[in-house]
């Protein structure tokens, strides 16, 4: 373990976070709110001091990093980052209690949008801006963040990459991952520009265009409105449905766009089941919805929004879906649990991972009928080797035994097994508010301190795929004798 | 500069690891996952997983905006598909390894024409020659030579009690009156390039730049001269073996090979019938001193096994033979061998991506107008020596060197003008025309103008 370049790394995403911290400083500053602006400027200063200092202490020489370094960076960084980016909260005030801060900044960096508050509008704009912040910020990711701005950290930056990029394969775009990371932003930050545009021209102030465009673009969903989305108008809605989806699609693809190859962009797999899948639970939705809906444009608008919202785990609401029919709610329940394309900033199994799993189920399938058959399983015009067909099936174990081992821990609280249920459903892929008292309407306040950790820890574990913070919590990885 | 680099075996990885160190975007294919995966775990390269000569997978590698397309894969014909697709889709330049003898020869020319090569390269012949010019001079633990063939640059071992121990540079060419420069010494992990006050000591490994006939002088003059090797016994029938024998027995030496594989001793006898050939197993002492290991001038051990290498070595060099040189490929245990005692180590990996350096610096500097005619890596490459062609535009030109402000760990180690070669010394000039061979510690030169302050 290359314990000094771990710690290296983290002091460098604290000067990172601390930066960060400045942004929501000044907006505090152009809305006249002194004490919110007062506890930014605090804590951004302290978490570059601290940065600096951690980094300094650490400088190191050998600067080869593997695989479980890269896990370990990340895994600090994440937790280091949502202990920071609470802080103002309670400093402000306005979140009083320390626990129920870190639930809502963990809910922020992992893009999940699951909320304690159960009144958004009496928050400050500066912090309402802060925790949609969040929601951009960890969509893509610090890790990438930092790569893409500090010079050559090391050349196996891979390992922080592929810690902290969900999928089952994380690739490059370019020969360096300095590059890879640039593109990336760069991708990340126009298209969320051109949201922002489009927002301001519809019925939305500058500062809410930008607020609902960070929670779109991170697939996060924190609202500032009672109704989240359901307070604007159609065309506010119509433009967050088409972008969360955009959002959810893999971002090597719109590389690819980029560079011309449109024929391998059609030929992609991923896209068309997550398109194909998208389509047939709003054509299901909006046929179960329509007794209720006065007329077909109205549930066909709300089925599309919420399918959008749901699969790309963004969580943003314009209908309490929670009143919708069985039908309707076990479709988005079984989307929430699918998720988006991998090297989206969306959260769930991911497409890719179910398209292998179902492909490995039929193959099994066939050679239960041929005992002799030889199988072969194809993704992207390839055929995928054993490693990572392993690695997709264990990921699925691992994740199922996750979720009953969360929901067990939570189990008892004095709610409903709906409600329950669907919370970690809700929090461990990163959609926010599930079905009952936590549904679109409702809020996580109610749950207490220790259930409000297990499910940060559970938005943690999605967020990051599970084994980077399993692999960083084990004592061996930490161990000198294996350095 | 984009590099693609197609089939990431030994040459593959060591060509991937110097072009990265040069600060080149590579691209990285070969057809086994395993291997794509650590190359992506150790490197900063994009990786792509394919048949390196199939059109998708080229284009996933981006071939159309390479500036330089490398294939060593172990087939040959695979290279020289690969390259003949990547030049039809736009690579600006391909290398392509054949190392099959029968391809070699007459065919070659003709061959990388039809194929568009920029140029091909053969690891084995290089290695070959590499060995061939040491054991035509044994004291020397290295030689390069420049571009015409006149200047040498010789790496030597000063051995215990070396009567150079304690002398500074400027006794030393006060004491022995011939046109050299030490331009290099290798002191344990320390590399230096040495000024007049730097004193030598034994054990050092040091780099003397002088014309071939000078170098005679000078060994002849320090004690150090040992006649060209006469008979050699070479442990291993490989295709470095074929090259080496074909050139020794050509100039009418003696050579026994040894080998275990039958059919392999019988094909290579086939080939090369003035060649003894002896099937048996090398690792066995009794039959290498049966075969007269205590009598030969020198033992070249080139099976593909570096540790085997190695060991045999070290046993053929107790027995008193003259001098030993063995193949090792992997560079730890390149140093690990340094300090069991065996000097004097080649390593085709190293060649062939020495050449793949100079290639990308030559595309780099297209626009500069110094080019590069040869670059070597000494000293575990942590020196260059570059030979430039030195244009009209150079700004160095008809000053003396002593006034010359060069950058630190720079020296001028020779100029070559026309047929004659210069050992510089502070009162000799650049002239266009000339070429130039700078070495140079720590830093990378791309263009003769960055030796200048």
């Amino acid at each position: 373990m290359n314990r000094k370049m771990v710690f290296f790394v983290f002091g460098r995403i604290g000067q990172t976070v601390g930066a960060l911290l400045l942004l929501p400083a000044i907006v505090a500053l152009i809305y006249g709110e002194m004490l919110q602006m007062q506890s930014f400027i605090a804590v951004a200063v302290g978490a570059i001091a601290l940065g600096v200092l951690i980094s300094r202490c650490s400088r190191t020489e050998n600067k080869v990093i593997y695989a479980k370094e890269g896990f370990a960076i990340v895994s600090l960084a994440w937790i280091g980052m949502s202990a920071v980016g609470a802080l103002p909260f309670v400093i402000s005030g306005e979140i009083p209690s320390y626990i129920d801060a870190v639930f809502e900044t963990v809910s922020g960096f992992t893009t999940t949008g699951a909320s304690i508050l159960s009144d958004v509008e009496a928050m400050s704009k500066s912090m309402l801006f802060w925790r949609s912040f969040t929601h951009w910020v960890g969509g893509m990711g610090v890790l990438v963040f930092v790569m893409a701005i500090v010079s050559n950290m090391t050349d196996r930056s891979i390992h922080l990459m592929r810690a902290e990029m969900p999928g089952p394969v994380v690739g490059k775009l370019v020969p360096r991952g300095k590059d890879t990371a640039k593109i990336l932003y760069m991708i990340y930050i126009v298209m969320t520009f051109v949201q922002i545009i489009l927002l301001s021209l519809g019925d939305m102030d500058l500062f809410e265009s930008i607020v609902h465009t960070f929670g779109t673009a991170g697939t996060g969903g924190f609202g500032i409105k009672s109704l989240s989305i359901g307070a604007y108008s159609d065309y506010s809605q119509m433009v967050i449905a088409v972008f969360m989806m955009l959002f959810g699609i893999n971002f090597n693809l719109y590389f690819l766009l980029i560079i011309g190859r449109i024929k391998t962009v059609l030929k992609s797999t991923e896209l068309w089941a997550y398109l194909a899948l998208a389509a047939a639970a709003v054509i299901a939705i909006t046929l179960n919805l329509l007794p209720q809906y006065e007329s077909f444009g109205a549930a066909l608008k709300d089925s599309f929004f919420q399918t959008s919202s749901v699969m790309t785990t963004t969580g943003y609401s314009t209908a309490n879906f929670d009143l919708w029919p069985s039908l309707s709610k076990g479709i988005l329940m079984l989307l929430m649990c699918i998720g988006s394309c991998a090297g989206s900033t969306a959260g769930g199994l991911k497409v890719s991972r179910v398209v292998l799993l179902f492909k490995l189920v039929l193959g099994e399938i066939k050679r239960m009928l041929h005992p002799r058959a030889v199988t072969s399983v194809k993704f992207e015009g390839k055929a995928v080797d054993k490693q990572t067909l392993n690695s997709v099936l264990i990921y699925f174990a691992v994740y199922v035994f996750c979720v009953i081992a969360a929901f067990l821990a939570i189990s008892f609280e004095p709610f409903s097994f709906e409600t329950n249920f669907s919370a970690v459903i809700a929090t461990f892929n990163n959609i926010g508010p599930g079905f009952g008292n936590v549904g679109p309407m409702g809020s996580f306040a109610d749950y207490s301190a220790f259930s409000k950790l297990v499910f940060s820890f559970a938005m943690l574990l999605g967020r990051l795929e599970i084994f980077p913070l399993v692999i960083a919590l084990s004592p061996s990885t930490w161990n000198k004798s294996r350095a | 500069m984009k590099i693609i680099i197609v089939g990431c075996g030994k040459i593959g990885i060591s060509i991937i690891e110097s072009l990265v160190g040069e600060g080149s975007d590579v691209v990285a294919v070969d057809s086994s996952p395993s291997v794509i995966d650590e190359i992506g775990n150790t490197y900063d390269v994009m990786c792509v997983c394919g048949n390196g000569a199939d059109i998708e997978t080229l284009k996933e590698a981006g071939v159309s905006k390479a500036d330089l397309f490398v294939a060593v894969t172990h087939s040959d014909e695979l290279n020289m598909l690969a390259c003949f697709v990547a030049e039809r889709m736009g690579a600006k330049h391909t290398i392509a390894r054949i190392r099959n003898p029968e391809y070699n020869d007459k065919s070659l020319d003709f061959l990388g024409k039809q194929l568009g090569l920029t140029v091909s390269v053969n690891p084995e012949w290089l290695a070959a020659k590499e060995l061939y010019n040491i054991l035509k001079l044994p004291a020397a633990v290295n030689i390069e030579s420049f571009s015409g063939g006149n200047l040498e640059m010789v790496e030597l071992r000063l051995k215990q009690q070396s009567i150079l121990d304690g002398l500074s540079l400027i006794e030393l060419r006060k004491k022995y009156n011939a046109k050299f420069l030490i331009c290099a010494v290798q002191r344990g992990e320390e590399v230096y390039i040495p000024d007049g006050n730097f004193v030598l000591k034994s054990g050092d490994r040091i780099g003397i730049t002088a014309s071939t006939t000078e170098i005679q002088k000078l060994l002849r003059m320090l004690g150090l001269m040992q006649n060209s090797a006469k008979s050699v016994m070479i442990l291993g029938a490989s295709r470095i073996s074929y090259y080496l024998t074909k050139r020794f027995i050509n100039s009418g030496n003696k050579v026994v090979v040894i080998d275990k594989d039958e059919r392999v001793c019988e094909a290579f006898a086939a080939q090369l019938p003035e060649a003894v050939v002896i099937c048996g197993d090398g690792s066995e002492q009794e039959l290498l001193l049966e075969e007269g290991l205590g009598s030969t001038d020198a033992f070249v051990a080139l099976t593909g096994m570096d540790e085997l290498n190695i060991l045999v070595s070290i046993f053929a060099s107790n027995q008193g033979v003259p001098k030993v040189i063995s193949k090792v490929n992997r560079s730890q245990l390149a140093l690990m061998a340094d300090n069991l005692g065996l000097d004097c180590i080649v390593s085709p990996k190293k060649t062939v991506s020495d050449i793949l350096a100079r290639y990308a610096r030559a595309i780099k500097n297209s626009q500069g107008s110094n080019s590069i005619e040869t670059l070597y890596r000494l000293m575990d490459g942590r020196v260059e020596a570059v030979e430039f062609n030195v244009s009209k535009d150079f700004p160095g030109s008809k000053i003396p060197l002593k006034d010359l402000a060069l950058k630190p760990n720079t020296i001028i180690a020779g100029i070559i003008r026309g047929r004659k070669s210069i050992i510089p010394g502070g009162m000799d000039e650049i002239q266009a025309g000339d070429r130039v061979v700078v070495i140079v510690a720590g830093q990378q030169l791309i263009d003769l103008g960055d030796i200048l302050r």
